[in-house]
């Protein structure tokens, strides 16, 4: 399975997010610039954290216009699997491919931290490998990871089973509704999610919980 | 030339944190009888456009394609 990162200025989980992936799928992922229309034929589009144009007007709100965002939005209508990580999530939600809003976290600080998350949905190409409700650990670092969706989306995406990962144990680090920290779109193969699970891969991170989401996601046996 | 002023607003019901910490600070500072604070966004346009109706449109098109994030905010757009 193949697989390719979105580089954008102002990312800095960009060589986590292509780290983690050539660790766990064997071979290094392709790269794309912002400025880039065309992706490579792969399985799955990564785009890491950081801070994207500078969080400049609004989290994500430059990087979703730009025209590689165009290309990553015609691969996922033909059913490519996309993950958002942090500012990625952001976004993918910028650029529409997720509904709903992520605003500046209700404390006002920026947040880093190792926090619990439940499994709300297992059965998606990205969670297959856990179990339903099981507990993993994640680790978190942003400033703007409050999830806000109005009533009606919100319903949507509970009745639908769209909420993925939810904060758990009180760990919610940023008063997100519903304790939401990740969801899918409708087709369930875009999915974003503030968590850094390419940060908890192997023995080195302190723990491997992130690692199931890149093998379920790229088919790879654990 | 077009001078225009777009001002974005949270819309009614989404929480506003900055805001919250706007008021508190205010009312710290001995200013009783704050409200609500909420804070938003102003940007200035100028536009090479004589059309008035024209350059209103194209406002609010920016406003929605970018300036503004219609889940959460509300725009206006005042020519000046």
């Amino acid at each position: 399975m193949k697989s390719a990162v979105v580089l954008l200025p102002g990312l800095n989980r960009d060589r986590d997010m292509i780290a983690a992936l050539t660790k766990i799928s064997g071979q290094a992922p392709a790269t794309v610039w912002q400025t880039d229309t065309e992706i490579p034929d792969v399985d799955l589009i990564a785009i890491p954290g950081g801070f994207s144009f500078g969080d400049y007007l609004r989290c994500g709100a430059i990087a979703a216009r730009m025209p590689v965002m165009r290309a990553v939005a015609e691969k996922a209508a033909k059913g490519v699997m996309v993950i958002g990580v942090c500012n990625g999530f952001q976004i993918l939600v910028e650029a529409g491919l997720l509904p709903g809003a992520l605003m500046r976290n209700t404390s006002l600080k920026f947040v880093c931290r190792q926090v619990k998350l439940e499994i709300a949905n297992a059965n998606t190409m990205f969670t297959r490998r856990y179990q339903p409700g099981q507990i993993i650990r994640s680790p978190v670092a942003h400033h703007d990871g409050n999830y806000f969706a109005d009533a009606d989306t919100l319903a949507r995406l509970e009745g639908e089973g769209q909420v993925v990962f939810r904060y758990a144990e009180g760990t919610n680090p940023n008063g997100s509704i519903n304790d939401i920290a990740g969801i899918v779109n409708e087709q369930g193969n875009v999915l974003g999610l503030m968590p850094h699970p390419e940060n908890l891969i192997e023995a080195a991170h302190g723990g491997n919980d992130g690692r199931a989401l890149f093998e379920g996601a790229l088919g790879i046996a654990a | 030339m077009i001078k225009a002023r777009i001002t974005v607003t949270l819309k009614n019901g989404v929480l506003d944190p900055q805001g919250k910490a706007i008021e508190h600070a205010l009312s710290g500072l001995g200013f009783d009888g704050v409200g609500a604070v909420r804070q938003g966004k102003v940007f200035d346009v100028e536009l090479a456009e004589s059309d008035k109706a024209k350059a209103e449109a194209d406002l609010k098109a920016m406003c929605d394609k970018l300036l503004a994030n219609t889940v959460i905010e509300n725009y206006s757009v005042t020519l000046t």
